[in-house]
């Protein structure tokens, strides 16, 4: 596998990449849960999460990740940073890349973001979620999921829910499971359907009945109120009942269809508590242990690796 | 790009002859080869015919080998950062740039800060042009108070003291009442109202809606603000009479309906700006910045249905929408970046792609850059006749260079079009008669004769 400068996106990565980064992570998986965790293929690197949006599962999952791998590890918290003193992306990016980190996980409101980070430093660039654009390791952890338990992606049908138009999550999803030749639906009110979005190779499905019709796989994606500018749904209430996942909208799906949500959930609102808690359908925290895993094979694809005298990674 | 501002230089007294040039006519529609004679910096006499044995003895002659020689170029929208923002532009930097440009006479837009919706601005642009003397500069007077789009502003005072025509800028009026009053408010002064249509509340996205704009995650302005307001406008004008320039247009379905309405007899024009017709939406791939703009740029059909609005006379004119922004307006994430990008130095050879591609006859694509604008804004150049001013340019219809945006005289280095490559370059712009830009290999060719 060819070592990438950045991970910005699912975009443009080959299905030899992507496989090659599952493979990686499966590895990792049985060192997660055996007692001793540590190994030490990122030791003396150092890793910074920068996290320009408040999330805790994402920001611990890699630092437990880098940490597993021997990196130190680093938090900007930018709620008490210089970012609020009005220091731009680019001199915080600067100001860290004079650090000398081997890596910067970044998360960022704002799509593109990371892509204009990655341009101004020269370590590597985790992309951790920017805007609406890509989430890359919650597609990649959904994928090793999905792999666990089917098999393979490749003739899968999917179904990935609800709030599309709003999600980096959704975008990260659509690339990658087309790229490695599974199916893909988008399900959801039109409102929350961005303009154009067949021609990213999906299905497009206003109604949960036919959307879920015969599906392998239910993705839920959490409704964002917080990113949303006017009105996009009535009322949440509303929302629920048509678009809201319970059994009853279950039932058109495949009997083993699987449930799967990247968190966090608002339960009554996308997801009924029952559906989310069904240890026969729900891998909600499956997708959790496999995004340790993922973030692992990300960190020591991207920055692992011997250097040479010229400080070159070898 | 290597040349030389010309400052100093007294008025134009005397005649002077350019002799041996390839002369475009836009108001006559024609391109023939011939001279043109300047006296005390007017335009004294011009043809195929004129000094056809040879210059005459006495006054000084300039030999055009073979170069082009038009109006020059007339830009009814530029922005400058005076006063409000001149570490972004400045009226003189602006007047360089326009000058290198080709560019003999601008109008500048009203949305500085302060916003020109006072007489003593107009008058404040007017002076400052005559301490720079170098390309003529006009200015509009705003169309609403502030450019809040709440209250008229005062036309009258504005037109007295030299406001070419009203305007809010880039900001839509989004109030029809306020429209329809401004509309016939402005029939007192017989004056002439631009507006940039777009509908507020339908074009608050980052880039125009679309396939681009959905898999880069940003919000999408759908084309349809653009022809909604159009057809308000429209609507407006048919029932006040008054006089209407649509600014800017960028969608197909405006042309179409402006087409329609022109046909109706209404009095109403419009205009593009390069970018509309030379680029389309996937130059903000990749998030660039320097490509976001108002309005958002379009995709590849409606790019085609501009250029076609230009063929068929639909658009009457073109204009640059030079707007500087810096570093820190520009080299932030796509949502945070304001938008604009300067095009005084690029108009000619961008607008020179139409006549490269077979789209436009260079005496049409000058009635789009020079006559039309010039008669639109009741300006006396912008076009070859006997006494108006001898504000011309000379250049090179086939000059390849690649635009870079470390060339630019502009002070900022925002523009959409760095890194293309492309043909025509100015060689010499002359205002009055009086010679104030001249690249380099134009002064190496007369050296040489």
């Amino acid at each position: 596998m060819p070592r990438l400068p950045h991970l910005l996106g699912i975009e443009g990565l080959s299905p030899e990449t992507i496989s090659g980064l599952l493979d990686l992570s499966e590895s990792y998986i049985a060192q997660n849960r055996s007692i001793d965790k540590r190994r030490d293929v990122l030791a003396g690197r150092t890793v910074i999460n920068l996290f320009f949006e408040n999330s805790t599962r994402t920001r611990t999952s890699f630092e437990v990740a880098a940490k597993r791998l021997g990196a130190d590890v680093i938090n900007m918290d930018v709620a008490t940073s210089s970012v609020r003193k009005g220091e731009t992306l680019l001199d915080t990016a600067m100001t860290l890349n004079a650090m000398r980190p081997d890596a910067i996980v970044v998360r960022h409101a704002e799509s593109g973001a990371v892509n204009l980070l990655s341009q101004k430093v020269n370590c590597t660039v985790i992309n951790a979620g920017d805007g609406q654009h890509e989430h890359p390791t919650q597609a990649l952890l959904d994928a090793l999921t999905i792999r666990r338990r089917r098999g393979q992606l490749q003739g899968l049908l999917v179904a990935i829910c609800g709030d599309i138009m709003h999600s980096r999550v959704a975008r990260s999803n659509i690339h990658l499971l087309n790229i490695m030749g599974a199916r893909v639906r988008v399900v959801g009110p039109p409102t929350l359907m961005p303009t154009d979005i067949d021609r990213m190779g999906v299905e497009v499905h206003y109604n949960m009945k036919s959307g879920l019709k015969d599906v392998d796989i239910v993705m839920m994606l959490r409704l964002q109120t917080e990113r949303m500018q006017g009105s996009f749904v009535p009322s949440i209430s509303e929302y629920f009942r048509f678009f809201g996942l319970d059994h009853e909208k279950l039932k058109v799906a495949k009997p083993d269809a699987l449930i799967m949500h990247p968190g966090p959930m608002n339960r009554g609102v996308e997801i009924d508590s029952e559906v989310a808690d069904d240890l026969d359908r729900s891998v909600i925290h499956e997708q959790v242990e496999m995004g340790v895993a993922v973030r692992m094979a990300c960190l020591e694809a991207l920055i692992g690796g011997r250097r040479n005298a010229m400080g070159a990674v070898a | 790009m290597s040349g030389n501002v010309l400052r100093g230089a007294p008025p134009h007294a005397g005649s002077t002859a350019y002799i041996n040039a390839r002369i475009i006519d836009p108001t006559a529609d024609s391109e023939y080869t011939g001279a043109v004679l300047i006296s005390d910096g007017k335009i004294a006499d011009y043809g195929p015919n004129l000094f056809a044995s040879g210059a005459p003895y006495g006054i000084e002659s300039v030999d055009c080998r073979g170069l082009y020689l038009a109006p020059g170029l007339v830009d009814a929208r530029v922005h400058t950062g005076e006063p409000g923002e001149e570490h972004k532009e400045t009226l003189d930097s602006a007047a360089v740039a326009a000058a290198v440009g080709g560019i003999t006479s601008m109008v500048l837009l009203p949305d500085n800060e302060p916003p020109f919706d006072d007489a003593s601005l107009i008058e404040f642009v007017a002076r400052r042009a005559r301490q720079i003397r170098l390309v003529n500069m006009y200015a509009y007077g705003a169309l609403t108070a502030g450019l809040e789009g709440k209250e008229l502003a005062e036309m009258g005072l504005l037109a007295e003291a030299g406001a070419l025509a009203f305007t809010d800028a880039d900001h839509a009026v989004g109030n029809a009442q306020v429209m329809r009053r401004a509309l016939y408010y402005a029939k007192a002064f017989d004056a002439l109202i631009v507006h940039l249509p777009q509908e507020p509340t339908l074009s608050g996205g980052q880039m125009s809606s679309g396939e681009m704009a959905t898999r880069l995650g940003l919000s999408g302005s759908p084309p349809l603000a653009e022809v909604m307001m159009v057809e308000r406008d429209i609507r407006l004008v048919e029932m006040t009479g008054g006089r209407l320039h649509l600014a800017k247009i960028s969608t197909g379905e405006s042309v179409e309906v402006i087409a329609a309405a022109k046909a109706r007899g209404l009095k109403i024009t419009c205009d593009t700006a390069a970018p509309y017709f030379a680029l389309n939406d996937l130059a903000v791939g990749d998030y660039r910045t320097f490509g976001k703009l108002v309005p958002p740029l379009r995709s590849e059909k409606d790019r085609m249905a501009i250029i076609d609005g230009l063929k068929s006379g639909v658009i009457d004119a073109i204009v640059s929408d030079h707007r500087p922004q810096d570093q820190d307006s520009k080299r932030v994430p796509f949502a945070q970046a304001e938008p604009g990008g300067i095009g005084l130095e690029t108009l000619l050879p961008i607008s020179l792609e139409l006549v490269h591609n077979g789209h436009l006859s260079l005496p049409r694509l000058f009635q789009r850059l020079s006559s039309t604008p010039a008669r639109l804004f009741a300006l006396p150049g912008g076009k070859l006749a006997k006494g108006a001013p001898a504000d011309l340019i000379l250049f090179d219809a086939n000059y390849a260079w690649k635009i870079d945006r470390a060339d630019f005289w502009s002070k900022t280095k925002n523009s959409p079009f760095d890194e293309r490559p492309t043909q025509g370059r100015v060689m010499a712009t002359i205002v009055a008669g009086r010679t104030i830009y001249r690249d380099e290999a134009f002064v190496n060719a007369v050296t040489a004769a």
